[in-house]
């Protein structure tokens, strides 16, 4: 509703261009596909000595060797279905979670209600790298209690969501309309209150996934996610840290990776909210 | 300044936007208007008519992504489209003033209201602080605010709707400019606040001797108000002439029909036994009761419309019958037998009897669903049909309610606002209901639309025999539609009985109020309002 | 007011307690035995059983608790599960550099980031505002040892300007600090400073597109007038909060910025102590930034409270 002069002529509305949204499309693809058949794609094992240890790039090794004489590419590919696959585990989980106590704090109302959120805000109360630091800890490090703590973080938000999703769209008439023909509460959902949430959702799982892939990376990075020889782009920026003494830059390869990741997926999802907008 | 231009002309004017798609939507389209000193006109049409932005682009404004692509928009001679930003921030609240649909998101919640009304004269050095100060509480006075002289002392928050609409007239007036536009300043007050606004405003602009455009979309409010009338449609000027002319003499067909919508009448219907009774109902939220005692009684194949303003309980009650807020006390009684307070708790049979439709057709309808599918689920649930017979069934309603068969594929975002009514109606014939409760279903149409309707709802009446339990706040929908009439206040029954009889002497005076204060379309009403109040009681200092 | 302010109060007090309630009995969850693991599997029960006794871990739970927030209380933070050190003192020195920088941090990002966020809302949808906002969306998007170790590499390594790791002691003085933490605060600000411009420019736009500031464009007031007398006082609330938090989340920042550049500060000390399972010092550790972090959102809130003139002034 911004008021402007009648007598300026407005500039054309700007719109997201579609080459960098076709750029981010297509490394998320490859990433993908990378982590799919990290076996057959990467020209070296997982953890084959190959060479000397930080050898700059050539064509037998374009992204050089790491601080074992590792292939870089290779652990690159190796990392993508880690880092990756580790991500989408925690989100798939966290909206399982989130998503089912979501719409049970809808459905049922009152005293449960009451109970998850008041839980949830306690939690969400605390930073959640604390809340991570604290569990790694407690059970030591290890791919389940990581997994288990970065879904349980994201599934509190993915719980604020849903719920207030259930709750706006239960509100709306067509809900009554249904719950007057008696129409079961699973056909509600399935019918009248998730085609609704779709969009949401979906720009939400964006979101967490991002969130969570760096979370991971933060940790690993810390040396308290994914341990060695796995590869794992947060911790290949731990194991190469010394390169840049040599002047080299291999830990900011696996960073870069993270980083463009981060970015294209945050594109997409910006995108797609923008093609669907107001579908909330 | 030319002394023999005209206060405002407007000449060929075209206004375009450009929509988020990158396409060009044409607003408005080859407008010319000219407006005298102290002269008012009246902008009607109905929403998308572009009145709004007719009466920005008197301050050189307009909104959201539109630009002038071409036309005059002259003031005493000089062209505020030529003169370039300095020119439009000197005329600007100085000359020309604006009055807001929403007075209440138009202030500044962070300031008293004083401040603000008082600005354009003290910033731009009109006047002194307590000149502007002075000015202000006359017209405080003048727009009958309660306490003038502290009233500008409250918080935006502090003060009713109603009241917050005087104080925007009084904020535009403070600087005495040549021209004020009102943009739709009663549409979101109750009828009887909206009586009390305009009087107050009507006789501020006398006094004063201002100009004014007002922008609405009712005709019989705009006849009340303005010397001259100009009808817009789709950007378009349909007629334009003085009051007299437009409403007694209408050259246009669709200035006729804006004319005819008001003057929908339901012949009396022979008595019928009631379906529905309602015996001691009290309903509410929490530790809020909204209803309290309410008898009630729908006869069978009739209307009973429930009139109240906002917060008389009216929509709750429609909750209530349905099952939604069960009731806590008293007895619902459906075709002889007994109604369970809690929808869950009803037989099948009961939710099908009873249908709803509701005000916000867009709020109804799944947007995620086609009309097909929306329309199907009652006749699959209650009718047990299926494939190709549903869609039989869904093509005949959709021809019921005057729609094509081809409207089954598509969604709701694909119709207009008095097409997705239809589409809820359908959906509550669906059941083949022995009642349908309508909550406002009309308020959020168009004049026309609203007709139209309303001309639907009494046809399917007449050859189906539904009753409607009709919720509203629109004496002309009661007027097209009523068997019996109840007027509602505070959760609780004022008046009940057959429409003729509650709407006609001796009325109960708050019906008389509620009735009084719906704007006539006919000449000189409100100044019969002004002769009649001038008789009787001196004191309405209030709301 | 004062009733809400007082239940804000009251809320993030108990939030705290609960707080200190997770992490003391996160801890009793510890799987496998301590003392069994420090003094390794060949040492005697009685050694085991002596230490055990010595760190006072044979006591029911909820008495130990108390004991804990007694001490706490006091500051008397605990000894060390690990090497038996008072983690007080241990604590005291870390914190303090860790708020210097997070201070020197916090003292650039939020300038810049408020400053650059109502710019962008200035020129909304001109070049300046889109760089910005692709800027953001990377910055946000990319992890701090991205930027650190770029910053490294260019500065430390190569510029040889600053050394590449900041390991600060006490009683060091200022000329010789304030290279060491050249990187960290830089490294923080990047991070920290794209969530808050969005923020802010999103409240500015929101104020600007209302509708209260169209009357006053109406009331043909001078555009510096418009933003000064009507934008100002109405974005106050919302930046206010939009800071806050982000001074929250900076706190945790903190923490990978710390390990990056080997600063002796609470996050590095929390992180180390992690990975020895050090759980007495972790939770010391934990319930200090906890109760930061709660502390900083209850001031957003309050602030919100207070700014808003629909709760100054009543009905």
């Amino acid at each position: 509703m911004s008021l402007t002069d009648a007598t300026s002529r407005p500039a054309a509305p700007s719109r997201l261009s579609g080459v960098p949204v076709m750029l981010a499309a297509l490394f998320c693809l490859a990433c993908l596909v990378c982590a799919l058949g990290a076996d057959w794609i990467a020209p070296y094992g997982e953890a084959d000595l190959v060479a000397m240890p930080w050898q700059a790039p050539d064509l037998a090794h374009p992204l050089g060797t790491d601080q074992l004489g590792r292939d870089m590419l290779s652990r690159i590919i190796f990392g993508a279905r880690t880092s990756i696959g580790l991500s989408l585990a925690i989100v798939t989980l966290a909206f399982m979670v989130g998503g089912a106590f979501g719409l049970a704090a809808v459905t049922l109302g009152g005293w449960a209600d009451a109970v998850i959120s008041r839980v949830v805000d306690l939690f969400m109360a605390l930073p959640p790298l604390v809340l991570a630091l604290l569990a790694l800890s407690v059970s030591g490090t290890s791919l389940v209690t990581l997994t288990l703590v970065a879904a349980f973080i994201a599934s509190l938000r993915v719980f604020r969501l849903t719920r207030a999703l259930g709750v706006d769209i239960a509100a709306r008439d067509f809900v009554d309309v249904a719950r007057l023909r008696r129409d079961s509460t699973a056909r509600i959902m399935w019918r009248e209150i998730l085609p609704n949430a779709a969009i949401p959702l979906i720009s939400e799982f964006g979101l967490r996934f991002v969130f969570a892939f760096l979370f991971v990376a933060s940790l690993s990075f810390l040396g308290l996610g994914v341990q060695p020889p796995t590869a794992d782009w947060g911790g290949m920026v731990r194991e190469n840290v010394g390169a840049l003494n040599y002047g080299r830059l291999t830990p900011l390869v696996p960073a870069a990776f993270i980083a463009l990741l981060a970015i294209s997926v945050n594109l997409i999802g910006d995108y797609v909210v923008a093609r669907r907008g107001g579908a909330r | 300044m030319n002394g023999s231009a005209p206060l405002l002309e407007i000449k060929g004017l075209h206004v375009e936007a450009v929509l988020p798609n990158g396409g060009i939507a044409t607003i408005l389209d080859d407008i010319s208007l000219t407006l005298g000193r102290g002269e008012v006109m009246g902008l009607i049409g109905e929403s998308g008519a572009g009145k709004s932005t007719l009466g920005l682009t008197a301050l050189g404004a307009v909104r959201g992504g539109a630009y002038v692509r071409s036309g005059e928009v002259k003031l005493d001679g000089v062209d505020l489209l030529k003169g370039g930003p300095a020119l439009l921030r000197d005329i600007r609240g100085r000359r020309v003033a604006y009055v807001a649909q929403s007075a209440a998101s138009a202030f500044n919640p962070a300031f008293r209201l004083i401040d603000q009304v008082i600005e354009t004269s003290v910033q731009r050095r009109l006047m002194s602080r307590a000149q502007a100060r002075q000015r202000a509480i006359e017209l405080f006075a003048r727009l009958e605010l309660p306490s003038p002289e502290t009233f500008g002392e409250k918080f935006p928050h502090q003060a009713s709707g109603g009241q917050l609409q005087r104080a925007m007239t009084a904020m535009a007036m403070c600087a005495r400019p040549d021209l004020i536009v009102f943009d739709e300043p009663t549409t979101a007050l109750d009828v009887t606040t909206q009586i009390e606004v305009i009087l107050a405003v009507r006789q501020a602009i006398r006094e004063e001797g201002m100009a004014g455009l007002y922008i609405s979309h009712d005709l019989a409010l705009v006849a009340q108000m303005a010397d001259a009338i100009l009808v817009l449609r789709h950007g378009k000027m349909v007629e334009s002439g003085s009051t007299a002319q437009v409403i007694e003499a209408p050259t246009a067909d669709y200035t006729r029909r804006l004319i005819a919508a008001r003057n929908l009448r339901h012949a009396p219907q022979p008595e019928r036994p009631p379906l529905l009774e309602l015996k001691g109902i009290a309903a509410g939220y929490g530790n809020v009761s909204i209803i309290e005692k309410l008898d009630l009684v729908v006869p069978q194949g009739r209307t009973l419309a429930v009139v109240g303003e906002s917060g008389s309980g009216k929509s709750t009650l429609g909750k209530v019958i349905c099952g939604l807020l069960p009731h806590r006390a008293g007895s619902l009684a459906f075709a002889g037998r007994r109604l369970e307070p809690d929808m869950h708790r009803r037989p099948l049979d009961d939710l099908r009897d009873i249908q709803m439709v509701h005000q916000n057709p867009d709020l109804a309808l799944n947007p995620r669903q086609r009309v097909g599918e929306i329309i199907g689920a009652p006749l699959s649930r209650f009718q047990g049909l299926r494939g190709a017979a549903r869609d039989v069934a869904v093509a005949a309603l959709l021809e019921q309610v005057e729609l094509k068969p081809e409207f089954a594929e598509r969604r709701p975002g694909a119709l207009s606002g008095g097409q997705k009514q239809r589409v809820c109606i359908a959906r509550a014939l669906a059941a083949r209901p022995r009642l349908i409760v309508c909550d406002e279903v009309t308020s959020a149409l168009d004049p026309l639309v609203a007709d139209g309707v309303l001309k639907l709802l009494a046809r399917l009446q007449a050859e189906q025999g539904v009753s409607y339990l009709f919720i509203t706040h629109d004496f002309g929908a009661v007027e097209a539609l009523a068997d019996h009439v109840a007027v509602m206040r505070h959760g609780a029954l004022v008046a009940a009985g057959p429409a003729r009889q509650v709407l006609n002497p001796p009325y109960h005076p708050y019906t008389e109020a509620l009735i009084r204060a719906v704007p006539e379309l006919r000449l000189g009403w409100l100044d019969g309002v002004i002769a009649a109040r001038a008789t009787q009681t001196p004191d309405r200092r209030s709301t | 007011m004062t009733a809400i302010l007082a239940k804000r109060l009251a809320m993030g007090i108990v939030l705290v307690l609960l707080a200190s309630a997770l992490l003391f009995f996160a801890g009793e969850l510890l799987p496998g035995d301590f003392a069994t693991k420090l003094l390794g599997s060949s040492a005697t029960p009685e050694a085991v059983e002596a230490l055990r006794r010595a760190r006072g871990v044979d006591a029911p739970a909820l008495t130990r608790y108390l004991d804990w927030l007694a001490g706490l209380m006091r500051g008397d933070l605990g000894t060390s599960l690990t090497n038996g050190r008072e983690i007080g003192p241990l604590i005291a020195t870390r914190l303090k550099n860790t708020l210097m920088l997070a201070g020197a941090a916090a003292l650039i990002a939020v300038p810049l980031a408020v400053g650059l966020g109502t710019l962008a809302a200035i020129f909304r949808d001109r070049l300046f505002d889109r760089a910005i906002l692709v800027l953001s969306m990377v910055t946000v998007a990319t992890p701090e040892f991205f930027f650190a170790y770029m910053a490294i590499a260019v500065f430390a390594v190569n510029l040889h300007w600053v050394p590449s790791i900041s390991i600060v002691t006490a009683g060091m003085s200022f000329e010789r600090m304030w290279p060491l933490l050249v990187l960290p605060v830089m490294t923080l600000v990047i991070t920290s400073c794209a969530h808050m411009i969005r923020m802010t420019r999103a409240s500015i736009v929101s104020v600007m597109d209302s509708d209260y500031v169209g009357t006053a464009l109406l009331k043909g007031l001078p555009e510096w007038q418009v933003v000064v007398r009507h934008v100002l006082p109405n974005v106050m609330s919302p930046i206010a909060a939009v800071v806050v938090l982000n001074l929250a989340d900076l706190v945790v920042g903190l923490i990978i910025v710390e390990t990056i550049f080997a600063y002796p500060g609470m996050g590095q000390l929390m992180v180390d102590s992690v990975s020895k399972q050090d759980i007495t010092v972790v939770q010391a550790c934990g319930l200090i930034f906890a109760a930061t972090y709660i502390l900083l959102n209850m001031i957003a809130d309050l602030l919100a409270i207070a700014l808003n003139p629909r709760l100054r002034y009543a009905r």
